[in-house]
């Protein structure tokens, strides 16, 4: 298929732009294979390209001979577009909807994209298991990396290599794969070098209604745990929903079969839900009503504020049972692909310096989001706006990122990026010119052979002039654990993705810069004094005869 | 002294609100603290302490008897909340008694103010007092001039026991006109000016509400406002805007008050905006503060308790009645008067937020006290009944100056750059309108003060601000933002209205974020006047050398640029970068230099109760369930039982 088939009219003149809080622009409409272009044609004016793939939902409105699509991105920008002529207008909107719509994976822009910078260095080799597994040699040897799944074929969202327990072998690995949902066996996912403990992931265990049990998997996570010590299984489900798991073939560790584990209960929401809650959340935001009644409840209403307290609360848990406790933790919800990465990753923020950083954080993702196995490609083929129903999508990163930002609210000083990474980590999971959240699993991004065929984010984002500007100029390095406040009036709304296109951030940026701008000249006067007392020093050095009157 | 009937009880346990943690100490209770003093601590951190004035505590409960002991809760005017546990009960009801009787001061010379010394001479105290001058202030806005004179009428307080000795009126209202439309007047408070544009000649007046039953009329009053009117030719009209809701305004009628019949004023535009009374306010921020106050609150019930509770909608209809005014005299040119029932409530709020919203000099730390002054203190906004600063009418207390504060505070948040003040001196003068420590916000008017000698007998509290103003800056704050922005155009859009944690919480540290960017950018800003002046001795002690610094005056260069309106992205980053670059490079070799300089911008510790503080060296402790629980610091000194930072 040619893109030049459904693009009926590729360009249009007269079209006006309308975007909130900024000048209209009139200029040509071009679309491509990709892009829909407004440009001026003049210089000095700002030309809008947008990914199709950004485009979630369009509006189409006809006054006389005057179309107007209103484009809503899976960034939750909306815009409107003034079309004159009928027909045009048709033809674009049409050609809009099947562009953004397009399932093929071959048509995907990453795969067409050629990057306009020097790659530095291959973000698709920066983040590899063989380097993260080094690390956790320098600090123990009781683990060792497993290829059991190197083609895939004992747990297909798993990447080739894992950790696993060094005294466990292979063989019990993919016996415990079989117990477990989507083969999903336990795993490393932190060890804390503090005290050793260790946190781990997996799928739900398929006991079913029965009591099935597993001996391998027993062994598995037991081989986990020092002698005379006990661990926590945090089930991200209320129990009720853990129970009727178990009709449909899933289940939880019963206290008989795993007796040095403590099951621990929380109560977070699945995909589905999660999805119906940022549709509600958007829309209130969205609303120009000017009632505070309406605000406050619809926000209620929306739940959103819920499922980040219950995230956090749930990820403080399972950091507090390994640094405070001193126990090794298990977490695990339905899939462990969902609910449980948002809890290893974010105990991770809050016990682990290192991810803290711009590169710390980079790994994590990759780590515990696309080598874990997390379902970008379903889960974010949809935003807010869409008509169409849901079918996987969820915002489980986004929440996962929400949950970061209000960490670092509250640690201003103790993250090495600001909130610009989190939101441009928010746009990219939606629609990107890179590959990186391409695909479903490892096995999926390997077999579309991504690495050689498109640019990785990783790439781009840790250029000098990128880091720069994802930097937080406030931090400093701070090798504490962070506990954050889950109090929901310690909550905030995230106004930089939500209320981002809702009004002027000029005040805010402005601001912003100037706090930038005084720190960096601190630093430049503290070199520039640092620079005199040294010649100074020099001078009265080399000069004694001076100083004496 | 002779109320305190135990002043020193042991072995108390303090519960924190939002967790099970306790600490121990021993309370001691002082004529005019009650001091809480931790025990248990080892030697490595010193011992917490808290102090709590008696004027601060809005209510002290006894509750029954437990196993542990006999629980005290004390609430706080400055939403402080705390709960003892005393073991003996006798003690714990010795103590209940003493601050009930000492929390109900029966007359003002029982306040702070009158025996507070902060070792100050007689000269310096005097001074404290002239700081303020509103005859400079109207001079300041071009008052008196050819349309608007100083009149004598109210010189003893005859004509309007509540309003200041120096009004200001049109030049063509004659005594006549001033004495009749008085007499027409809820406690005769006649329309007067507050506040004038000068750019547009546009006056904002205030007033209380016309005596006008359901037909009254009033000769003079029709001419005042008829002068008010002719003294802007800018517009054809004024405005009359009457706060309250309208049904509320229809209630009064019949109690032979009311509001303007626009047939029988000629040229005014009557327009209610629907502001709620005191009572509602009260009843309000009760509510909020019961919602915020439950422990293991979920999200849910926190935002559906934002909503009924009503507070935030009544800190809109607050912000969106100044956005009227403001535009009215902005935009359109009009002259004003605001009113509501008596004028001293709801009108302060309008006049005031109004002209914060018009002109920039009330955006500074002085003009926002001179405006304090003027809208608040001198117009008779009655704090004494309102604060409750003596035993008196429930039903008169009313958190109307807080929300006030709380008004600014949305303000500051849309503007970060355009206050030279942080939240830190809204929630200091807060602290101090309920402190009674200061003379200023004593007694419900100009006239009750002059009788009390406040000026002769106590402190003012803006001298000790302006003494501590270096504590107050908002590092961001950009003085020519006022230039492009000299008029502020908040949006009213319900999201931009946030719950102010840092008020309403204050005290509760575990809520607060760990690490203040207010505190750190302020540090750093005053750390870069002290490097500015130390590479200035540099210079002259190298240039005795022979060595003259390089390129005129290099270092004074981003300031003056920050200074203008539309700075380059990141000026300072383009401009010098080779040479820093080259800088770091040497001071790379040179370790040692580096750490000389980095001394003195370090270690300054600031602590402001309620705002956060960092700590960095400590582990962050937590808590089981809550994770909202933070050790208070190991050293919070509080002086006089109010908020105190130390530099």
């Amino acid at each position: 298929m040619e893109f030049a088939e459904l693009i009926k009219t590729p360009r249009v003149d007269g079209v006006v732009l309308r975007r909130p809080f900024l000048p209209t622009v009139e200029g040509t409409l071009c679309l491509t294979g990709h892009h829909l272009i407004l440009s001026s044609r003049q210089d000095n004016t700002e030309e809008l390209w947008l990914l199709h793939a950004n485009i979630d939902a369009i509006e189409k409105r006809f006054v006389g001979s005057l179309g107007t699509i209103i484009v809503k991105c899976k960034d939750l920008r909306v815009i409107q577009l003034d079309i004159p002529g009928m027909e045009e207008c048709l033809n674009i909107a049409s050609s809009i909807e099947v562009l953004s719509t397009l399932d093929s994976v071959s048509l995907m822009y990453p795969l067409f994209y050629r990057p306009m910078f020097q790659v530095i260095e291959d973000g698709w080799k920066s983040f590899l298991p063989e380097d993260a597994f080094k690390d956790l040699e320098s600090m123990t040897e009781e683990w060792r990396l497993s290829d059991v799944n190197k083609d895939y074929s004992v747990c297909s969202s798993y990447p080739p290599l894992v950790a696993v327990p060094k005294d466990v072998d292979d063989d019990t690995l993919r016996k415990a794969a079989a117990f477990r949902h989507g083969g999903r066996f336990p795993v490393l996912s932190y060890y804390h070098k503090k005290n050793g403990m260790v946190m781990m992931r997996s799928g739900q265990p398929l006991t079913g209604t029965n009591g099935r049990r597993c001996k391998e998997d027993e062994k598995l996570i037991n081989a986990t745990l020092r002698a005379g010590k006990r661990g926590y299984i945090i089930d991200t489900r209320t129990v009720s929903v853990a129970q009727q798991a178990k009709a449909r073939g899933g289940g939880f560790e019963s206290e008989a079969n795993y007796p040095q584990w403590r099951r621990i209960h929380k109560a977070i929401e699945r995909s589905s839900i999660l999805q119906e809650s940022l549709i509600k959340l958007v829309e209130a935001c969205n609303d120009q009503s000017h009632s505070m009644d309406r605000w406050l409840s619809k926000l209620e209403a929306s739940n959103w504020q819920t499922h980040v307290k219950e995230i956090l609360t749930t990820a403080c848990l399972a950091a507090q049972c390994i640094d405070r406790e001193g126990a090794s933790v298990l977490v695990h919800g339905t899939e462990g692909t969902d609910s449980t990465l948002q809890v290893t990753s974010l105990a991770q923020i809050i016990l682990d310096p290192a991810c803290r950083t711009i590169q710390g954080f980079q790994a994590l993702v990759e780590r515990e989001w696309l080598q874990a196995g997390h379902p970008f490609q379903q889960r974010c083929s949809q935003s807010a706006y869409s008509n169409s129903k849901p079918r996987c999508e969820a915002p489980v990163f986004l929440l996962f990122l929400d949950c970061v930002w209000q960490i670092l609210r509250q640690f201003p000083c103790s993250f090495q990026f600001s909130q610009h990474f989190l939101v441009l980590l928010f746009e990219h999971t939606y629609a990107s010119q890179f590959g990186t959240f391409m695909g479903n699993s490892a096995s999926e991004r390997s077999k579309l052979n991504l690495s050689q065929k498109t640019v990785s984010l990783w790439s781009w984002v840790n250029r000098p002039q990128e880091v720069e500007r994802l930097s937080n100029p406030l931090y400093e390095a701070n090798c504490l654990v962070i506990w954050p406040s889950v109090a929901p009036q310690s909550l905030l709304l995230w106004e930089g993705v939500f209320l981002r296109w809702k009004r002027s951030s000029r005040c805010l940026d402005e601001a912003y810069d100037e706090m930038v701008h005084i720190i960096q000249y601190n630093k430049e006067l503290q070199n520039k004094v640092n620079n005199l007392r040294r010649q100074l020093a020099q001078l009265e050095t080399e000069e004694p005869l001076l100083q004496t009157p | 002294m002779e109320h305190i009937r135990t002043p020193k009880v042991e072995q108390v346990r303090l519960l924190e609100r939002f967790s099970n943690k306790s600490t121990s100490g021993t309370l001691h209770l002082t004529a005019t603290h009650l001091i809480f003093v931790e025990s248990n601590n080892a030697a490595t951190t010193a011992a917490q302490e808290i102090w709590i004035l008696h004027h601060h505590i809005a209510s002290v409960e006894k509750l029954s008897l437990t196993t542990s002991g006999c629980p005290l809760v004390i609430q706080c005017r400055n939403f402080r909340v705390v709960h003892f546990v005393v073991q003996r009960e006798r003690d714990c009801h010795d103590i209940y008694s003493s601050l009930l009787r000492l929390l109900r001061p029966v007359s003002y010379d029982e306040l702070y103010a009158f025996s507070y010394n902060p070792k100050q001479n007689e000269q310096q105290r005097e001074e404290g007092w002239q700081l303020i001058d509103l005859g400079a202030e109207f001079e300041r806005m071009g008052v008196p001039c050819d349309r608007w004179q100083l009149t004598d009428v109210n010189r003893d307080y005859k004509i309007c026991e509540t309003y200041p000795r120096d009004l200001y009126v049109p030049i063509t209202a004659s005594k006549p006109i001033i004495v009749g439309s008085s007499k027409f007047r809820s406690k005769g408070r006649f329309p007067v000016l507050t506040y004038f544009y000068q750019e547009k000649k546009a006056a904002v007046c205030r007033c209380s509400q016309p005596l006008s039953g359901f037909s009254a009329r009033c000769l003079e009053d029709e001419s005042m406002l008829q002068a008010i009117s002719k003294a802007n030719h800018n517009s054809r009209f004024v405005y009359v805007m009457d706060t309250r809701p309208k049904l509320n305004a229809m209630a009064n009628r019949a109690a032979g008050k009311g509001y303007e019949n626009e047939d029988n004023y000629s040229n005014i535009r009557f327009q209610f905006v629907g502001i709620e009374n005191i009572h509602v306010m009260r009843t309000s921020l009760q509510k909020l503060l019961e919602v915020v106050g439950s422990r293991f609150l979920s999200v849910n019930d926190y935002l559906l308790g934002l909503e009924s509770c009503g507070w935030l909608r009544h800190v809109k209809a607050v912000v969106d009645a100044a956005i009227f005014l403001t535009k009215a005299v902005t935009v359109e040119g009009a002259s004003v008067l605001v009113h509501c029932s008596d004028g001293w409530d709801r009108t302060a709020q309008v006049c005031s937020l109004g002209a914060l919203l018009m002109d920039p000099y009330y955006r500074t730390i002085k003009g926002f006290m001179v405006l304090i002054e003027k809208d608040w203190i001198s117009f008779g906004h009655k704090f004494a009944d309102r604060c409750d600063q003596l035993d008196g009418d429930p039903k008169e207390v009313s958190p109307v100056f807080t929300q006030f504060l709380e008004c600014v505070w949305q303000l500051t948040e849309q503007f970060p750059q355009a206050f030279e003040f942080s939240e830190w001196l809204l929630l200091q003068i807060h602290e101090h309108v309920h402190s009674c420590q200061y003379g200023n916000f004593l007694a419900n008017n100009q006239r009750q003060r002059e009788e009390l000698q406040l000026g002769d007998r106590t402190h003012s509290l803006w001298a000790f601000l302006l003494r501590e103003q270096q504590n107050y800056l908002n590092p961001a704050y950009c003085p020519t933002y006022a230039d492009t922005h000299p008029v502020l155009e908040p949006s009213t859009l319900p999201c931009h209205f946030k719950f102010w944690r840092n008020m309403y919480h204050q005290f509760d540290r575990s809520m607060h974020p760990r690490q203040s960017v207010l505190k750190n950018v302020l540090t750093l800003k005053e750390s870069n006047c002290k490097l500015e002046d130390t590479i200035k001795d540099l210079e002259a002690r190298l240039q005795k050398h022979g060595i003259s610094p390089p390129t005129p005056d290099p270092q004074a260069s981003p300031r003056d640029q920050r200074i203008l309106p539309t700075r380059p992205h990141s000026l300072i980053l383009e401009a010098p970068l080779s040479r820093k670059e080259a800088q770091r490079q040497q001071e790379e070799e040179e370790e040692e230099v580096g750490e000389e300089v980095t001394e003195c911008c370090s270690d300054t510790e600031r602590t402001v109760e309620g705002s956060s503080g960092t700590e960095r060296k400590e582990s962050y402790s937590d808590l089981q369930g809550t994770y909202g629980a933070k050790a208070e610091p190991a050293v919070v000194s509080l002086e006089f039982g109010v908020a105190r930072m130390t530099c």
